[in-house]
């Protein structure tokens, strides 16, 4: 129930037409009629989402990159081998991915009450 | 080994590959349900399907006997498979699932409006599932020969004929069952062997003389030389020989051999005393699986190894069978929900081949020598443990390493059927469906007849190669920059899937032989991509005029969440109308 009777009474008596298109209008709309300002807010979101998956890539790269040459420039790197790609790795991929789809779908659902207006 | 076990356990997966094939029968009826199972399937059942095709000949065979015959250095293999995963995640999952397309070619179209782009996508999806195709087929009979004797095309007209079946029957939704049961198949025929061999390993008073280089015998043991082969010695041996080596006639006699190079004729028995050193066979003499590209590695292993990390993080994006799973998520969401749960099954998964490795290593070393160190995992239950035991251990890895054939090539099936029916085929339909899937099986089990040992693990690094070189630019591309064009897309694949595929066949076919220039052949990927993506980005650059009109309405469909892009879709296809 609306806390402010008052308020409440403007809506119904105010003009039906104009009204609901104020209270309709939603970026989304822009989006769904690709008008400018629709372009820039799916440009947003695809930098959004790629900026995640470049972090996460580059913290790959940087967790993987170096093994081999840790690998070679060791005496006896067997050992360390084994154990490193052996099982070391596969925690920190599994990881990696649960921390990219928690801020990939959170960067979607900030989208979407930008454009829904909620 | 004892048959009497193995072929009923093999016999088994097959009847039960038929059965839950079957089940999904039952409720596929429309064409959306052959393609991509109505896009129903939860990311759990969906994660177990992807896992479940994945896993293929090379990774229950083939990595245990890579790492046997190359020591950890192959462990690379099996983190490139898992962490091929996380890059599809980051750059390809959600979107690939939002852009609504049933198949690559699908997708080639749908970004590029590209009949030309289409087609040549199409062609790179039948040749990749081809090359892939093959070892699994030639895995089948590896193991079936090692198994009962029979000869080595018979495991892979089976596999053929199963595979041809369930899918041409059921299509993706039966598929999506199989390969979910599939997975669980294979953990398991390589987990509970793996507890035991370990124990056994353990009740040895754990020896670790595994990771020893090179090998040794552990007890006195007599090698068949099953090819002939040349073998390197860096000191002399005393051997016991029945048969030819070095083109003199022994019969059980004594011999001293000293350093260097000796030729052992096919058919020949040595037999090695304990603490011998495992000699090594020479450079791709044996022609086994495991063999391998591998001789690069000598010449330039931090090259290799870079190569081979790149081909296989970049490669599994663009495999015609793991990308085509991505479609029968329900949204993008899930997509990407499936993607993790994956990496954690076959991470999970991956823990085992290495332990096979190692062990047979130490327990099966001279399967270095005979050629097929392959069958290493197959061996280990009935070598460590024997007896029944290891006679029921072995028969349920012969079960899981026939799951993994099915499996595995059912999924490429799929895939390359899919690219026939459409693209090939004069009609599209549930009936064209079924022919498409008999053309795309009969192709590879003609080579595999024909061609005889392609070793897996060439050709799965083939597909991996050309994949990361072909499709990893044009789906990144495509699905990230606004700019990339129909013309930029096709020289991109051209130049780098072509060169890659151009450099491993002249490998394969020993052109350059050794030296530097051999390892840049052998190892394609470090240089592939980078010209693949280039010639993308540059051709593309080249011809701004040729952008498609509706580029920015299609990458909104890609990325927009489906709430919002409900209406943008139904904009999106108008304005592609507006613009034919």
């Amino acid at each position: 129930m609306a806390q402010d009777p008052t308020d409440r009474r403007v809506v119904v008596t105010g003009p039906p037409r104009r009204t609901r298109r104020l209270n309709g209008y939603r970026p989304r709309t822009e989006i769904d009629e690709q008008t400018t300002l629709g372009h820039t807010y799916v440009r947003s979101l695809i930098r959004s989402q790629l900026r995640a998956a470049l972090t996460v890539f580059g913290v790959l790269v940087l967790l993987v990159g170096p093994l081999p040459l840790v690998f070679t420039s060791m005496n006896d790197s067997t050992n360390l081998e084994w154990l490193v790609l052996g099982f070391c790795v596969y925690p920190p991929l599994v990881l990696l991915a649960r921390w990219y789809v928690r801020r990939a779908d959170r960067n979607e659902r900030d989208f979407v009450r930008l454009v829904e207006d909620r | 080994m004892n048959e009497n076990y193995a072929v009923p356990a093999v016999a088994l997966v097959v009847v039960a590959t038929v059965f839950v094939g079957a089940f999904g029968l039952r409720i596929s009826r429309t064409t959306s349900d052959f393609y991509v199972a109505s896009r129903t399937v939860g990311p759990r059942l969906n994660a177990a399907a992807i896992s479940g095709e994945y896993l293929s000949a090379a990774s229950f065979l083939g990595i245990a006997g890579l790492v046997l015959v190359q020591g950890p250095d192959m462990l690379w293999y099996p983190v490139g498979y898992t962490a091929g995963y996380l890059v599809l995640l980051l750059f390809v999952a959600a979107p690939l699932r939002r852009s609504g397309a049933y198949t690559l070619p699908d997708f080639a179209e749908a970004r590029l409006a590209s009949q030309s782009v289409r087609r040549l996508a199409g062609a790179f999806v039948v040749g990749v599932g081809w090359l892939y195709l093959l070892p699994q087929l030639q895995g089948a009979g590896l193991t079936l020969n090692v198994l009962t004797g029979a000869p080595k095309s018979l495991g892979g007209i089976i596999v053929a004929v199963v595979v041809v079946a369930t899918v041409a029957a059921g299509g993706m939704r039966s598929i999506t069952f199989v390969q979910a049961f599939q997975y669980w198949l294979k953990l398991t025929a390589l987990l509970v062997p793996a507890l035991f061999l370990v124990l056994a390993w353990q009740g040895d008073g754990s020896p670790r003389n595994a990771f020893d280089e090179p090998a040794a015998f552990r007890e006195h043991r007599v090698v068949r030389v099953d090819s002939g082969l040349d073998l390197k010695l860096a000191a002399p041996l005393n051997v016991t020989a029945t048969g030819t080596v070095d083109g003199e006639r022994y019969e059980d006699e004594k011999v001293r051999l000293t350093e260097g190079v000796h030729r052992i004729a096919q058919g020949t028995r040595l037999g090695f005393t304990k603490g011998d050193h495992v000699p090594v066979a020479d450079r791709g003499s044996n022609g086994g699986m495991s063999t391998s590209l591998a001789e690069g590695r000598e010449d330039r292993p931090l090259y290799a190894t870079y190569g081979l990390i790149l081909a296989t993080f970049l490669g599994t994006m663009g495999l015609p069978h793991v990308v085509v799973r991505f479609y029968t998520s329900p949204n993008g969401v899930a997509a990407r929900r499936t993607t993790v749960v994956v990496l954690g099954l076959i991470g999970a998964f991956y823990l085992l081949p290495p332990v096979y490795g190692a062990l047979g290593r130490l327990y099966a070393p001279e399967l270095t020598l005979t050629g097929d160190a392959d069958a290493a995992v197959l061996l280990l239950p009935d070598r460590v443990i024997g007896g029944l035991g290891g006679d029921l251990l072995g028969a349920l890895v012969a079960g899981g390493a026939f799951a993994a054939f099915l499996s595995t090539a059912s999924g490429l099936t799929m895939a390359v059927a899919g690219v026939l029916t459409q693209d090939v085929l004069p009609a599209r339909g549930v009936r064209h469906f079924r022919l498409g899937t008999v053309l795309s099986m009969i192709v590879p089990l003609m080579a595999s007849v024909v061609v005889g040992g392609l070793p897996v693990a060439d050709a799965v690094g083939l597909a991996f190669a050309v994949s990361a070189s072909s499709f990893c630019p044009l789906l990144v591309l495509g699905i990230w920059w606004r700019r990339l064009t129909p013309p930029g897309a096709a020289a991109g694949m051209l130049v780098g899937g072509g060169s890659a595929l151009l450099a491993v066949a002249a490998t394969m076919a020993g052109f350059p032989g050794t030296g530097p220039l051999h390892a840049l052949l052998a190892w394609p990927a470090l240089w592939s991509v980078p010209l693949g993506f280039l010639t993308m980005v540059l051709v593309s650059l080249a011809t701004p005029g040729l952008v498609p009109a509706g580029t920015a309405a299609i990458l909104a469909r890609f990325h927009l969440p489906e709430q919002v892009s409900g209406g943008q879709v139904r904009t999106a296809v108008s304005a592609k109308e507006v613009d034919a």
